[in-house]
């Protein structure tokens, strides 16, 4: 496949729970999509939609915030207030008819490495159906 | 029904006489409400203790130079004020006030909260048009008739809270035919009853809510319809955004004057969001242009996840706006669909925690899990 063709994914994945599991996927050979840049954060609560909304911007194609699944927080709340921001954001997005669907939040635990091979899968192929952020081709920001 | 307190004097002059007697009977130690600058109307929110001082007050001019919760904020920041003040202000700014109290940034205590149902304000713009002497009676025989005048600022027509919810206080003024020669003041807690105690006037019963201010939140509530059903027709999609946004110096002034945007060092005025020479290189490197100065759209999007689920639609952004873009419009709207999902009214009640530093752990269940 043609490398410009490839959607480009900015991933926040938290330490404890997502990392793990991708780091399993990973040592468990599993099929994971090229097109996912991953960024460790120590907790989903530590995703500022700032981040989010910085990668929306420059042109990512899509971007997915992991955390533990609610109630298996390493720090108790943090994906609670993950969840809030992320479905505050969406509000947001939709309101302005920006591409919400490009945003995405996935509860993936450190056991589930198939999951995270799942998801990453389907959210790859769904942003390719898509296409590429039109704000890639927006210069003047 | 609420009691109230009557004094047969306009408005204006019934809630200064009561300012006054409060005043003289070292009830409070000042006031804090709007007085005139110069003989062109220019206004100021001023603190006043001295009663001859108090005359040139005006404490229901239609004009807000800030919001007055921002300042409020400013001299309550540390703890309560020492001295007891009674502050007259707008059911938005009082919103906003009790906003930024819950984000620790004021104290309700000590201060008299009297406000008023609102017939909006003008924009600031308006001061220097030279219309101001025309204007005045025209917007005091709309709130009479409990209409909407034509002239106010576009977030005040389509208010539909401009009825207080926190006030000590209220002056009750929309739909007061009689508002030239007599001042009904309802008294809403306690803290109101007993400042009010052997104040000027006649004790009567008043109800805060009448015929006339449902029909005039009617009437806001349609115009509210109609500026989101616009905005939902125009002004929505990325390109649409980029549009409004386009003329965007980049000044800031919106998050200035904004009374939720409280952080003294914001978040985009700090070395996080600033441009490196390396920064302009790299997105050069990846797009044909850049504008100068970036981050236009990253900061009036970046604001709206920090403060727009707490917006009151005070319409200051929209008003200080150089180059008159619709900000307060964009935000209202985004604001009144944040409070849906979280269920949330700004400056409703102080114990009610904001919205982005709390969770519920059953909520939104399905996120996530797919």
């Amino acid at each position: 496949m043609n490398k410009e063709n490839l959607p480009r994914i900015v991933g926040f994945l938290c330490t404890w729970c997502s990392y793990t599991g991708a780091d399993l996927a990973g040592t468990s050979r599993m099929k994971i999509p090229p097109t996912i840049k991953v960024i460790r954060v120590m907790c989903s609560g530590r995703i500022d939609p700032l981040f989010v909304l910085k990668a929306y911007l420059r042109g990512a194609d899509g971007i997915m915030m992991m955390g533990c699944h609610p109630g298996d927080c390493h720090y108790q709340k943090g994906n609670y207030n993950a969840r809030r921001r992320y479905v505050m954001l969406q509000s947001i997005f939709k309101t302005l008819g920006l591409d919400e669907d490009r945003i995405s939040l996935w509860w993936v635990s450190a056991s589930e490495a198939p999951r995270y091979a799942q998801v990453t899968n389907e959210f790859s192929e769904k942003i390719k159906q898509m296409g590429s952020n039109p704000l890639r081709e927006e210069i003047f920001l | 029904m609420p009691k109230a307190l009557k004094i047969n004097k306009s408005v204006d002059e019934g809630i200064k006489e009561l300012l006054e007697f409060l005043i003289q009977n070292e009830k409070i130690k000042g006031v804090f409400t709007l007085k005139k600058m110069n003989d062109e109307g220019a206004v100021s929110y001023s603190l006043i203790t001295d009663l001859d001082e108090l005359k040139e007050a005006v404490p229901l001019y239609p004009f807000m130079p800030v919001n007055a919760g921002k300042v409020l904020s400013a001299f309550s920041l540390q703890a309560a004020t020492k001295e007891r003040v009674a502050a007259v202000l707008r059911p938005c700014e009082l919103r906003a006030f009790v906003e930024l109290v819950k984000r620790v940034q004021g104290s309700l205590e000590n201060i008299l909260l009297i406000s008023l149902t609102c017939g909006g304000v003008y924009t600031l713009k308006s001061l220097n048009n030279g219309n101001l002497a025309k204007q005045l009676p025209q917007y005091w025989e709309a709130v009479k008739k409990a209409e909407i005048d034509p002239d106010i600022r576009v977030t005040c027509r389509s208010c539909e809270n401009f009825i207080p919810h926190l006030a000590d206080m209220t002056v009750a003024a929309v739909g007061k035919k009689d508002i030239d020669n007599e001042c009904v003041i309802l008294l809403n807690s306690q803290k109101g009853e007993d400042f009010a105690l052997n104040a000027p006037g006649s004790a009567i019963t008043e109800e805060m809510e009448t015929a006339d201010t449902e029909k005039l939140k009617k009437l806001r509530v349609e115009q509210k319809e109609k500026l989101f059903d616009d905005f939902d027709k125009n002004g929505v999609g990325t390109k649409a955004f980029i549009k409004t946004f386009a003329a965007c110096l980049g000044c800031h002034a919106c998050s200035h004057a904004c009374p939720i945007c409280f952080c003294t060092l914001c978040d985009f005025d700090s070395k996080s969001c600033e441009y490196q020479p390396l920064s302009f290189v790299s997105e050069l490197s990846q797009k044909g242009g850049l504008k100068v100065p970036p981050g236009n759209i990253f900061f009036h999007l970046g604001r709206m996840t920090h403060m727009a689920v707490s917006c009151i639609s005070c319409g200051m952004c929209s008003d200080v706006c150089p180059v008159n873009i619709p900000v307060a419009t964009v935000f209202t709207r985004v604001g009144d669909s944040l409070q849906k999902v979280l269920d949330y009214i700004p400056g409703r009640d102080v114990e009610e925690a904001v919205p982005s530093g709390t969770y519920k752990e059953e909520e939104f269940a399905e996120v996530g899990e797919q």
